[in-house]
């Protein structure tokens, strides 16, 4: 490939290689001794470095430390020189899916905890906002003010939001049992929502209307995409609504839903910021989610090489499901 | 041109690395920047009604100092939830501050990480003596046998406030006196939607001091000599079951406390939503939710039986906060100064008669300020009943799994599920099974 990149105008100037200026270790690189081919050759690696270093530095050394802490007994007596931690092999990984053991078992109820909060969420954050996102196709009186309401909770700061929430879910004072209890007597006492196993109900809540926008936000995007005639002849073949959106919508939105439900997936399963501040840093096991779960393991009984562990393997969890699901999906276009 | 470009590259490339390791790798200077010995960094924790009132109240205090040794202190106020964190993330990256408050009961686990400078014998001549210290306080500034890693800089104690005309009005002529009679009261007083006792079930810290003292009076410790958490012991399950009971057997205290963590059983009792209130120097809270000092009345804390003696005789944690020195400082002197300072008889005096705390410091406690009813109760509680923590390495671990464990039991106590012996065991099995092993 190199050797097809015609001569640049400038080797002439460069001194030929072995020349004697380049001699002395303190030559620039244009005077190294190397010849014009290998240096044009390396041109791209060179340019690549700083992306490299900075990745490195970003991304991979992290991660590198936190896979070496996994393996450490890392408590209190060694968290400002980690370095110096006991190694403990594989005994981290060992306890931690040792499902009959109580750190196993408070790991796997937890990780089921977390699945069944993720389906439910996305699910519903994704049908609302397709649903919103179709209803908002037509233009109507007031569906710019309609469309930028719906995307208050999107814009809103996460803290300020989430604990507005729990304010309103407090069981005496709270909105939500004035509302269901006080007003509508739907229920016959005034449950709790913040402790007790009402609080999963309380964090898909929470979580939906925190997500359901940016699904609203992709999909609007991607209906512009649809050519209006597409609408207009399927009308004239006679399909209703439920048809056009069978047929149409939903097909032509594939590759937006791709991408939204994957980022969905990820986010969810991994929110930290909703359950803690809405329970605090002990949230209740119904509402365990495994982020906040590894986070009390490492952070709050400052076991941090259990808690490494666990996020590695959470980590590898993740990243065979994204590779599955890219899998899936990817091989579905190619049959199309 | 061309060339020069190649070059331009690597040395942005070798720039950045440079700079980017010389931010994560620093940890040979302090965080706060300041190799002045004219400069020093104070974490203070949120002692008052806000961050803002803490400045207000410290900032003054600052300059007095920076006056006295030309020493400017950079004042941080830090609210409670986060305190252990960022002194942890200290820790970690050896970056904190050069003095910084702690919780008294987090005292030995933060020793066993060795960020804290030992107070050894030739510190404290710095700060003008062990001596001038009430005993109680320093039993909770680190492990026995240890040079503390810690100075007591404000004390308190737990104390059972009661409402008056309630009582009163209820035809009770005293406050309880044990566990029984307070139960007695707490359903005579329990009617009309008003309760007899506000507890924070929801608050892991409350939680765990309650848990302490039931467990002393029953003869239980959370740890054994080794340091080792024995939770299940029967004596610790029945000590934790009876404080649950409040809401669980007894219904003296309203369901809705299970949820609370944010001080509002302080708010019930001081509208008159529960008569009675199990807490620490509650009356600046209390004035300022509107409750008048003559309207309440502070007793002990009650005993299992009238007469005990010993451990069951224990009614209080030894409550308070510590002052300590980063041990990366690099002002030692300094902040010697400052704690000396910030321990003085007249600062202690202030500050503490500010903030509605005890005065560790011997002289000062026994300054008429501080004889007011309700503050005798505590400082003689503080000086004849009252217990530190565990004072283990585990301690900040074991406050989180007791105190979420008594969170759980007392959610199920609210929502009607029964709270019996074996389900307070396997809770507590449960949180013993979380501690480290070490």
């Amino acid at each position: 490939m190199t050797a097809t990149v015609p001569p640049v105008r400038h080797s002439s100037k460069t001194p030929s290689p072995g020349g004697r200026r380049a001699a002395g270790g303190r030559a620039p690189l244009s005077r190294l001794r190397l010849p014009a081919r290998l240096r044009r050759a390396s041109l791209p690696y060179v340019l690549l470095l700083p992306a490299l270093a900075l990745e490195l530095l970003i991304h991979l050394v992290p991660m590198v430390v936190g896979v070496v802490m996994s393996f450490k007994e890392l408590t209190q007596f060694f968290i400002s020189d980690w370095s110096a931690a006991p190694w403990k092999g594989l005994d981290n990984y060992r306890v931690a899916v040792d499902f009959n053991a109580p750190v196993g078992e408070d790991l796997l109820k937890s990780f089921l905890v977390t699945c069944e909060f993720t389906v439910l969420a996305v699910g519903l954050s994704w049908l609302f906002g397709t649903a919103a996102a179709i209803l908002m196709q037509d233009a109507f009186r007031g569906r710019g003010l309609l469309r930028a309401v719906f995307l208050v909770p999107y814009a809103l700061p996460v803290y300020a939001a989430v604990i507005t929430w729990s304010f309103m879910f407090q069981r005496d004072t709270g909105m939500i049992n004035h509302v269901i209890h006080d007003q509508l007597h739907l229920t016959d006492g005034r449950p709790f929502w913040l402790i007790g196993d009402n609080s999963f109900y309380a964090l898909v809540t929470v979580s939906v209307w925190r997500q359901w926008p940016f699904a609203f936000l992709c999909l609007m995007a991607g209906l512009q995409n649809i050519p209006r005639e597409l609408y207009e002849a399927a009308a004239m073949d006679g399909a209703g609504i439920w048809q056009q959106i069978r047929r149409i919508t939903l097909p032509s939105l594939r590759p937006v839903n791709q991408v939204l439900v994957l980022v969905l997936f990820l986010w969810t399963f991994n929110d930290f910021n909703t359950p803690y501040v809405l329970f605090g840093r002990a949230a209740p096991d119904a509402a365990d989610l495994i982020s906040i779960h590894i986070y009390q393991s490492s952070f709050v009984t400052w076991n941090f090489g259990s808690g490494s562990a666990m996020s590695v393997l959470l980590l590898l969890f993740l990243l065979v499901v994204t590779v599955l699901y890219l899998l899936a999906t990817s091989l579905r276009r190619k049959d199309a | 041109m061309h060339i020069t470009r190649t070059t331009a590259a690597a040395t942005l490339a070798a720039a950045l690395i440079a700079s980017a390791t010389a931010c994560g790798g620093g940890s040979s200077t302090d965080g706060s920047g300041n190799g002045s010995p004219k400069e020093l960094t104070y974490w203070a924790s949120n002692q008052g009604a806000s961050l803002e009132a803490d400045k207000a109240t410290l900032t003054p205090e600052l300059k007095k100092f920076e006056k006295q040794t030309g020493i400017k202190v950079k004042l941080e106020v830090i609210p409670w939830s986060d305190l252990l964190n960022r002194i942890l993330a200290a820790a970690t990256s050896g970056q904190g501050p050069d003095v910084l408050n702690i919780g008294n009961t987090w005292s030995a686990s933060l020793q066993a990480t060795g960020a804290l400078r030992p107070f050894d014998a030739k510190a404290f001549d710095a700060i003008g003596g062990k001596d001038r210290f009430v005993s109680s306080a320093l039993g909770a500034t680190g492990a026995e046998g240890k040079d503390p890693a810690a100075v007591p800089l404000y004390s308190l104690a737990y104390g059972l406030y009661y409402n008056k005309k309630m009582f009163a009005d209820a035809g009770i002529a005293n406050p309880p006196a044990t566990w029984d009679e307070l139960v007695a009261d707490g359903k005579k007083l329990t009617k009309g939607g008003k309760y007899g006792l506000a507890v924070e079930g929801g608050n892991l810290s409350e939680n765990v001091h309650h848990a302490f003292v039931f467990g002393k009076q029953h003869g239980a410790d959370f740890f054994d000599a080794s340091g080792k958490p024995t939770f299940t012991t029967p004596e610790a399950v029945a000590a934790v079951k009876q404080y649950i009971d409040f809401i669980a057997k007894d219904k003296i205290a309203a369901p809705g406390n299970a949820e609370y963590a944010a001080n509002q059983s302080v708010a019930d009792f001081a509208t008159g939503k529960a008569a009675m209130l199990l807490w620490q120097a509650a009356g600046s809270s209390l004035k300022s939710h509107g409750m008048k000092p003559e309207d309440y009345g502070v007793a002990q804390v009650p005993f299992q039986a009238a007469g005990a003696s010993g451990d069951t005789a224990v009614n209080s944690m030894v409550a308070g906060i510590n002052l300590a020195v980063f041990k990366k400082t690099d002002n030692v002197d300094g902040a010697l100064k400052f704690v000396k300072f910030m321990t003085s008889d007249d600062e202690q005096k202030l500050l503490n008669g500010t903030y509605g705390s005890l005065p560790p410091v011997k002289a000062a406690q026994s300054d008429p300020a501080f004889a007011t009813p309700d503050l005798k109760v505590l400082a003689d509680a503080l000086a004849n009943s009252a217990a530190p923590l565990p004072q283990v390495a585990n301690e900040s671990q074991f406050e989180t799994a007791v105190g979420t464990a008594m969170k759980d039991l007392f959610a199920d106590a609210a929502a009607g599920k029964p709270v019996t012996t074996e389900s307070v065991k396997a809770a507590l099995e449960k949180a013993q099974q979380q501690m480290p092993a070490s």
